[in-house]
Formats: structure tokens, sequence, C-alpha cells
């Protein structure tokens, strides 16, 4: 692929919501506020910082993602059939019978998905699986190992089972996103389960911390290349976002987590993300 | 061609030795054979013959610590990164605590991920009923995509292991932890999905599984001295199940029981149950654990308490036969 731009990459972020309000309102039914929130990270994965070729999805050098919150797999499908992966018409398919494109991801009916994942808490695990295989067997310091999870799938016991694991191994090709939005179906993070102090933690399990801001672009590809130069600790980029991005009745509403927009909401939206065009990463993420 | 049976099986002599052992040895020649073969364990190396596995290949064998979720899961990242991942742990805690991650990184995401779940059933022993696991066949065999195999010595444990490395999918394999009779030979065959008869016989079909089949060839024995005729079937191969071999055994013979040591409910004589109903429904007597858990003891002395002993199942058998006609087709 061709290199991008910033601007670009920040136009395609913009792509990428639109086609998930699309997906989700011929589909009924899915999650709304993931999704959005997070097509500035997939955007800056799938056009600039993944080694990847679409057309040539089991290509043997390629980097790999892992998606653990799998319910926010609308904006992964948004971004590979922007990417190439796919036909973007095919998104509409989204949750219907006979689709390549579930409600959750299935790796065996979609070229392109490394993983299975809809319960919480195992991408973690998955994606060190993975990043073990090509640091101590392979040996091919080469390809690195992205995992997303969400901040509510924290919760999960299994993660923190994968944290201490990554941490001994000191899985330096293992880079992972936690999608720090606060919110998880019954209310906001710090009322459902702390998780702060989030990056004491993650450092406790001997991981390398990076915070940003999940809309800025710039930071998302500088934190990538930071982790990626870190050669003795696995990295997590724990990365703000605004849940709902974008679409102004959506931002920072949990209620917005697990629902679809109806045709109404979505031509609101659709008219919202308009206006919005490549500026939406100038602003503040609510850190 | 008849299945070779050890020639010393009803001596006082006979061979012993844990089924988890011929498990140990498979692994490693699996690994000799095959250098994408891993080894993940969750701080039980030894206990679950890893550590020959392990001390070949240090660079292929990989400690969890005691975290059986991230077992199987890291085990599914492997299996994605062209690696077939033996996991092991007990099988009270691998299946037993991390069925969904098997569910969904494994079947459901299809990857050649390998369970071994070592001290099943009760001859477990002193541990008592939070480690004897009962009800894996039963987790195990409802899962799409899944092989299930329950090995029933130590010498078809290797075969076993060393079949299961190269089918390419999902798979359960079942081991005991208590020295059991070795009742095949070198040169008996295994192959995943077969089931074999060892013994021929006209008056009852008698299938069993994993340690349980040594303990029917002892029934068999039992009740010959009371003139039955048992025929007796072994089938390490809960799923795909043999359907010829059994469908062919329960023609002939008209009665079948099928034993267990799990759960007697949705296990291996439930599959053999589900199977018959709907091809040539006839009595089907489940030998097994009848919904309970087990408890401290010595393990011959718990497989005999729960009725799972030669002695007791022949007359467990003896009884059934008493009471079932013979099913006999038109």
């Amino acid at each position: 692929m061709a290199t991008l731009t910033i601007p670009q990459i920040e136009q395609k972020a913009n792509d990428i919501r639109r086609d998930v309000i699309k997906m989700l309102a011929a589909a009924g039914s899915g999650h709304s506020a993931g999704p959005l929130g997070l097509s500035d990270i997939f955007a800056a994965l799938y056009f600039n910082v993944m080694n990847i070729r679409p057309e040539e999805p089991e290509w043997v050098d390629r980097d790999v993602f892992f998606l653990s919150n799998g319910h926010c797999v609308p904006v992964q499908y948004a971004s590979m059939a922007e990417a190439g992966y796919f036909p973007v018409e095919e998104l509409l398919t989204l949750r219907k019978l006979g689709s390549r494109l579930q409600g959750h991801p299935e790796r065996e009916k979609l070229p392109g998905l490394e993983n299975t994942s809809g319960p919480l808490g195992s991408g973690l695990s998955q994606a060190s699986g993975y990043a073990y295989s090509l640091q101590y067997i392979d040996e091919n310091p080469q390809r690195f190992v992205y995992v997303m999870m969400g901040d509510g799938e924290l919760n999960e016991g299994n993660i923190w089972e994968a944290a201490m694991f990554a941490g001994k191994y000191k899985l330096s090709q293992l880079i992972a996103f936690v999608d720090r939005n606060n919110i998880q179906i019954d209310g906001t993070t710090e009322d459902v389960m702390p998780l702060e102090d989030l990056k004491g933690k993650w450092e406790a399990f001997g991981w390398h911390v990076v915070e940003i801001d999940g809309h800025n672009i710039t930071s998302i590809i500088d934190a990538t290349s930071q982790a990626r130069a870190i050669t003795n600790r696995p990295t997590v980029i724990i990365a703000h976002t605004i849940p709902g991005k974008g679409v102004d009745f959506m931002e920072y509403n949990y209620k917005w987590h697990g629902m679809p927009p109806n045709a109404e909401q979505a031509k609101e939206a659709l008219e919202d993300l308009r206006t919005l065009g490549g500026q939406i990463t100038h602003e503040g993420a609510g850190v | 061609m008849s299945y070779q049976l050890n020639p010393q099986l009803f001596s006082d002599d006979v061979k012993l030795e844990p089924i988890r052992a011929g498990f140990g040895r498979g692994l490693k020649a699996a690994g000799e054979a095959n250098v994408n073969v891993v080894a993940l364990c969750a701080d039980l190396t030894e206990s679950t013959q890893m550590h020959l596995f392990r001390d070949a290949f240090l660079k292929r064998f990989i400690e969890v610590g005691v975290a059986e979720q991230n077992l199987v899961t890291v085990a599914s990242g492997l299996a994605r990164a062209g690696k077939i991942p033996f996991t092991s742990s007990y099988a009270a805690f691998s299946p037993g605590r991390n069925w969904e991650q098997i569910r969904t990184t494994v079947a459901l995401n299809n990857q050649p991920v390998k369970i071994v779940g070592s001290h099943a059933g009760v001859s477990v022993g002193p541990d008592g009923a939070t480690h004897q696991m009962l009800e894996d066949i039963a987790l195990m065999r409802v899962l799409p995509n899944m092989v299930v195999v329950a090995p029933g010595d130590s010498i078809e444990a290797e075969k076993a292991t060393r079949a299961i490395a190269e089918n390419g999918k999902p798979s359960y394999i079942r081991l005991a932890r208590e020295k059991t009779p070795v009742f095949s030979t070198d040169e008996s065959p295994f192959e995943i999905g077969k089931a074999y008869v060892l013994q021929e016989g006209t008056d009852v079909t008698l299938l069993g599984t994993g340690t349980m089949t040594y303990e029917l060839l002892l029934a068999a024995k039992l009740l010959k001295e009371q003139g039955i005729d048992a025929e007796v079937v072994h089938v390490p191969t809960i799923k795909p199940l043999d359907e010829n071999t059994i469908l062919a055994s329960a023609r002939k013979t008209g009665r079948v029981v099928t034993a267990e040591e799990a759960q007697a409910a949705g296990g291996f004589g439930s599959a053999v149950a589900e199977f018959l109903s709907s091809t040539l429904p006839m009595p089907v007597k489940r030998i097994g654990m009848n919904d309970r858990f087990g408890e401290s003891g010595a393990p011959a002395e718990l497989i005999d308490y729960f009725g799972m002993s030669g002695k007791k199942m022949a007359k467990t058998i003896s009884e059934f036969i008493e009471q079932m006609p013979q099913y006999h087709q038109n």
C-alpha cells in the first residue's frame, strides 16, 4: 500500500466511522460506541502501522492483529474493507444469515481475521502465544503482534494471567492496546469495577506503558514506533478515547455501548460525520 | 485379524503402568517427529509426564504457571502461528475450569490445540472429589470440531498421543493417574475413530473406554463362568464414534452395556445410546458414576465401591441380561 499522509489517515478514520454507522443501521443490532471510539486507532493500524498485504491475508511475513473485545468487530470489518481485504459493499451483510461478517468475529469465516472472539478476556493470551512463537521458537524479530482490548474487559482474570505471562517472557514483539473509554454495559468502569491505577498495574506486571490520546493519529503511530523499539518488555498503549466519537448524541453516553442507531439516528449521525471531515483529531480526548 | 491382547492379561504379574506415562513417551516421540509440536503446562509438569518432552526440547516447552485459562488461550495463539500445542493439567482444571476458552478459542476457532486432561476419574483416589474429574467426557464431546480420546492403557496412550499430534484438529485426550494393567501390546492397532473387538461373544456387547476396558475384560471372564458369552469392545475414541463396529456388535448380541470412569450421564454411554436410539433402538445399560461425586479412598477400593470393578460390573451385567430380552431385528 502507498504511504498515506496523516490527513489522509484521518479521512480514512472518518470513512470507517461512516461505514460503521451504515453497517449497524443495516444490521439492526450491534455495538455503536466502541467501534466509533476506535476508528482512529484502526485507521492508523490498517493504513500505516501494520505490515500487511490485504490481497494476501496469509502472507507469511505479515504483522498480526488480534481483537480481544470481539463486540467491536464492526470497526475491524470496516477497516479491512477500506484496506482492500474484501468489497466495501459486503459490510452491509453484517450479522445477516450466510454472511462472512459474523456478529462477533470468526476466524474461519473471513480471511484476514487471526482469531475468534466475543467472550471477553482471551485475546491477550492468544496474541501472547503468537508473540512467544515468533520470539522464542521461530526467532523471527521482524514481525509484530498487535492486540486490542476493551477497558471493561480488564475485569476478566484471564487478561491478568496473560499479563503475567507476557511479562515473565518479556514478549517484546507484543504490542497491546487498551481502549480506555471508561464505559462498560452497566455504567462507568470506575463504578462497575475500578481499574485505576491502570498504568501502575501494567507496570507492576513488567510492561512498558504508554498513555495517548486515542484520537490523535500521530500519537498512535508514534506510540507503536516506540513499542517496536523496546526490546526487553511487552508494551501496552493505554489509548484514551471517547465512546461514540464523531457522533454528537452518542459521545460519552454508555447507553450506546450495545445499541445500533435506527434509520433516523443513522441519518443524523452521518450528517455529524460529514461536518467533521478531517478535523476530529484536534479535539481533546477527555484524558 | 483378531486383536492381540497381552498374553499376561489375567496373570498376577501383568504389567502395571499409569496411562499418563504412555502420554509422556508419546509426546516426546511426537516432538522428535515434528518440530512444530510444542508443550505447555500449568505447574504440573512431572505429574502430567511432560517432563520427558521438556528435558528433550526445552525451547519448545512453555511453563504458564497455575493459570488454566491462559494455558489454552496461549496455545490457541501458538496454533495460529503454525504450532501444534499440547496443553496439560489435571482434567478437573483443564477442561474443568477453562471450558469456555476451549469452546471459543480452540473449538469454534478450529485450531489444532491438544487438551490433555490427566488424573481423570475416581481412581485419582485420596485427593477426593475436587480432583476426581467425572464430567470431562460430557463437556468435551458436545463441542463441535473436537476429537475425544480416552486410551485404555499406557501403550495405547503413547500411540494415541502420536496420532493426535498429526490429526490437525482440536483434540482432548483423557489420562488416568493410577497404575493400571496393560492389556494391549506394541503390535495392537490404534487409529483415531476406531473401536476394537477384543473378545467375541453372542449374548451381550460390553463397550469400554479408558480404564474401564480392562475391568470389562475381567467382568467378561466372570460372566463366562456363569455361561454368559460377552463380546468386549474397546472404544478409545469417544468422538468420532466408530459407529460401524458398535452397530455390528450390537446387531449380533442384541444387548449393550457401556462402562466409563465418569458420570454415566452425558458421556461415553450417552454417546452410544444416542447413536443406537436412532439407528437400532435396544436396551443399553450405562455403567459409570450415577449423578454423584466421588470421595477420598484408595483407587481400587473406590472403583469397586462405585460399582466399576470387573466383579461388580459382572453382577450388574448379569442382572441386566436377566431383565432385558435380547433385541432382534424384525
